[in-house]
């Protein structure tokens, strides 16, 4: 079953991909969205069914040469089947979804057939995301992140008449390009220093990283750090944060179904399931994880505090996309893995729709994008409207304060800012978590005003003629709509509110948890455990033993010490992966110390949604006037924010232009300076000249040809007679 | 008596006159072909010296072989020489320089 999940979306991919000739253009597009359908349903039962236990499913070997041994095959945890039901549920529903979307397209000629070739894109995409979400090993893993990187780079410029698309694809392919080198980097790292490249073995070798050193660069790197540090410049590319985030709004230039798709509820999210599926190493690695979160809660701010300001409907919802990765990233990074991967699912819902809204909009108004031309479109796109209105308040995180209520966005990001909280002491993350989301409130309504409310602007024609979207385009919105208020309620207490059932979720051993539970005891005896997990983690099995059985004679030992040390032994030996599908380390106590943040921490999300939906009222609905004034009362701002706190430029002066002279002199100087040049040089000067002068040699006279032979023949013999010839 | 150095002497001395004949002649390419011819006797003679004073027939049964090829190759160059002067009627040496680079 897990492996047709797997392989339908190939197949589809190369039956509409090359066969549309025979079945036909809607043949095509049928085809790839049926079989999606049906991985669909499959990963959804796979996913109800799942009890938590790994599941390792050989398809074939792959490369065996020396110590490396790799096979393809399917790694089923919970991670992986949370994936497998993003994945394909969201890419089932853009398919159908793209039928409407794609039907008439004014960037290609009549009679184009290019509905097939994005068809096949789209189901290629899902089985390299699938083939990444299910990876058992890091080749597989890393063949799945850079065929998803092509796919993108495909439907980035599937309008490949327009430059700016082009141009979007090749940025977002070489940007990529730079994480991929520090992603490559880890997965060598992770073989020279485990000889291995199977989960299994690097989970294993987890607490000997944390104790071994490795010389790169200039200086002595403590392995785990650097490996997690490796791999998580990659999960920066592919997730877009700060610093290597300047593909992703441009990216935009795609069609809107790939926008929602790829850059929004896949493929982005990669980097985010890298570091939760990392997690027995980045466990180890504190000062990466501290790296993590700075990156992720910077992120989270400066997207937001962009997407204030952006115009098109799709960069707003873009940046907004950034920014959450930025919540999840900064989950991820206090070690919160399973509040990442939850805000990793609802945001898949919520963001899809939007932008699947969005792309409804968008269609509705011939392709208009600017939201100060839009304006009441309330009545003329109903079902669109609340769709989007659905997903607004699930991502601005609506919900009743201090209870389990709410849409999906108010339960996984109030459970990231909790976790922000108890993993940082209160400190940046947090605090830049809480303006952001206040932000988000503000850039997500404004959208709303925008769009929706107000009057009508822009061209009078376009908005006389803006329709509402075929059924096909409606029905994924709904579907969506119904994840974006019920994921969060319904997995709420899987992924963060009950240990037991996250426990169970995940497929996680009790012990592990109640060591970290221990650990905020004070009792001496909770302390003596706690150290007996600590040496055990560093695989000091002896030791371990030592300081349990000095804990039991001292202070009489309890039942529960002795399960303890008994549970604890076998499980943690070296050697022996950690089993579920993430890892918390025995310190990690961030879940628990989430649940009891004070009130106050609970409730300032909320608060801050408030603040920023207040705003957004009193500036585009109440008094229109005042954002131009704001305008220019701050124009220094407003301009920082508008060109996106100029990292292009930055990177233009930087990077770029840098690259692109070094370039021009490589190719002027070096390739027609110095090799056309030196061929050039060689062929019409010192060839010629030698020709000219064994020419001359050549007078055509036999006596001449055989004089040389003659003194040739004495030469040798005169040569063969002072040397002693044979001899 | 006459020993072996007379004969040496004597090939010498038509080897050189040979090789002389081949490249100080500017006249005339059948004097190139007697010389040729020359040289190759002074090989022979120099064969059948060796053999005589060393016993062995191989060096003389070797001067037949040349004597035959020795043959075969003035037939093909006069033949050479006859379709040469047919076709630029002149055998002068000066005149043939089709080779010249």
């Amino acid at each position: 079953m897990e492996k047709i999940i797997l392989f339908a979306p190939l197949v589809g991919a190369i039956i509409s991909g090359f066969g549309w000739r025979i079945i036909g253009d809607k043949g095509a597009q049928w085809v790839a969205t049926l079989l999606l359908f049906l991985a669909c349903a499959l990963s959804w039962i796979v996913f109800i069914g799942h009890d938590g236990t790994l599941q390792q499913i050989h398809i074939l070997n792959w490369i065996q040469s020396g110590t490396l041994d790799v096979s393809w095959s399917i790694r089923l945890d919970r991670l992986t089947a949370i994936m497998l039901i993003v994945v394909t549920t969201v890419s089932a529903l853009v398919h159908l979804y793209s039928m409407g979307y794609m039907a008439h397209d004014h960037n290609f000629k009549e009679g184009e057939s290019y509905r097939p070739r994005f068809f096949a894109y789209l189901s290629l995409f899902t089985f390299a995301m699938l083939m990444l979400v299910t990876a058992d090993n890091l080749a597989q893993m890393f063949f799945g992140w850079e065929g998803v990187g092509l796919a993108s780079y495909l439907l980035i410029g599937f309008y490949y008449r327009k430059p700016s698309a082009n141009a979007a694809a090749i940025k977002a392919f070489v940007v990529n390009r730079v994480g991929d080198f520090g992603f490559a980097l880890g997965i060598m790292a992770l073989f020279l220093l485990t000889d291995s490249i199977q989960f299994d073995d690097i989970f294993a070798a987890g607490p000997q990283l944390a104790e071994t050193n490795l010389r790169f660069l200039w200086t002595d790197w403590n392995a785990a750090n650097l490996v997690a540090f490796l791999l998580f410049i990659g999960a920066m590319g592919k997730s877009a944060q700060l610093g290597l985030h300047t593909w992703l709004p441009d990216a935009m230039e795609g069609p809107t179904p790939v926008s929602a798709l790829i850059h929004a509820a896949t493929m982005v999210t990669a980097g985010v399931f890298l570091v939760c599926r990392m997690s027995p190493i980045m466990e180890y690695a504190p000062e990466a994880l501290m790296f993590v979160v700075f990156i992720g809660a910077t992120t989270a701010f400066v997207a937001a505090t962009i997407g204030l300001v952006q115009n098109d409907i799709k960069r707003v919802i873009a940046y907004s996309t950034m920014s959450q990765l930025g919540y999840m990233f900064v989950a991820a990074g206090v070690g919160a893995y399973s509040v990442a991967m939850f805000h990793l699912l609802t945001h898949a819902f919520f963001k899809a729709m939007l932008f699947l809204g969005a792309g409804s909009v968008i269609h509705g108004m011939h392709h208009e994008q600017d939201m100060r031309n839009y304006g009441g479109l309330r009545r003329k796109l109903p079902y669109t409207f609340w769709a989007m209105m659905i997903g607004t308040l699930a991502i601005t995180g609506v919900g009743i304060p201090l209870t389990q209520i709410g849409f999906a966005g108010f339960l996984s990001k109030d459970a990231v800012i909790e976790s922000a909280w108890a993993g940082t002491a209160g400190g940046y993350a947090f605090w830049m978590l809480v303006v952001a989301a206040a932000l988000t409130s503000f850039y997500s309504w404004r959208l709303m005003f925008l769009t929706f409310f107000g009057t009508a602007r822009g061209d009078k024609k376009t908005h006389q003629n803006a329709h509402e979207s075929p059924m096909v385009m409606l029905v994924p919105l709904g579907v969506l709509a119904v994840g974006s208020v019920l994921a969060g309620m319904v997995w709420y207490g899987s992924f963060f509110g009950d240990d037991q059932k996250l426990n169970k979720f995940f497929g996680i051993p009790a012990h592990q948890v109640e060591a970290s539970e221990a650990g905020g005891g004070e009792d001496s005896h909770g302390e003596g455990v706690v150290a007996a997990a600590d040496e055990l983690a560093e695989g000091d099995v002896a030791a371990a033993a030592d300081a349990v059985t000095k804990d039991i004679e001292g202070a009489d030992a309890t039942e529960a010490g002795e399960a303890h040390a008994e549970a604890a032994a076998p499980d943690m030996a070296p050697g022996i992966a950690p089993v579920g599908a993430i890892y918390m380390g025995a310190g990690n106590t961030v879940i628990d110390d989430a649940h009891h943040a004070p009130i106050w921490v609970k409730v300032s999300p909320f608060v801050a949604m408030a603040i920023g939906l207040l705003i957004a009222l009193w500036f585009y609905v109440w008094s229109p006037s005042t954002p131009r004034a704001f305008r220019d009362a701050q124009r220094p701002l407003y301009d920082f924010l508008l060109n996106k706190w100029y990292f292009d430029e930055i990177y233009d002066v930087l990077i770029v232009n840098p690259a692109r002279k070094l370039g021009a002199f490589l190719w002027k100087r070096g390739d027609g300076g110095v090799i056309d040049g030196g061929i050039n040089g060689v062929a019409l000067g010192i060839v010629p000249f030698f020709t000219r002068l064994a020419g001359r040699a050549q007078s055509g006279y036999i006596f001449t040809y055989a004089f040389a032979m003659v003194i040739g023949i004495a030469v040798l013999v005169t040569w063969m007679t002072f040397t002693g010839g044979a001899n | 008596m006459i020993g072996i150095e007379h004969y040496l002497t004597v090939a010498a001395t038509l080897f050189v006159i040979g090789i002389f004949g081949l490249f100080l002649n500017r006249k005339n390419v059948i004097i190139l072909l007697m010389s040729i011819e020359l040289m190759l006797l002074a090989v022979n003679i120099n064969l059948v010296a060796f053999s005589s004073f060393s016993g062995d027939l191989a060096g003389q049964v070797f001067t037949l072989l040349v004597l035959t090829v020795a043959a075969a190759e003035a037939a093909i160059g006069l033949a050479i020489l006859v379709c040469f002067f047919r076709n630029r009627g002149t055998i002068a040496v000066e005149d043939v320089n089709v080779m010249k680079g």
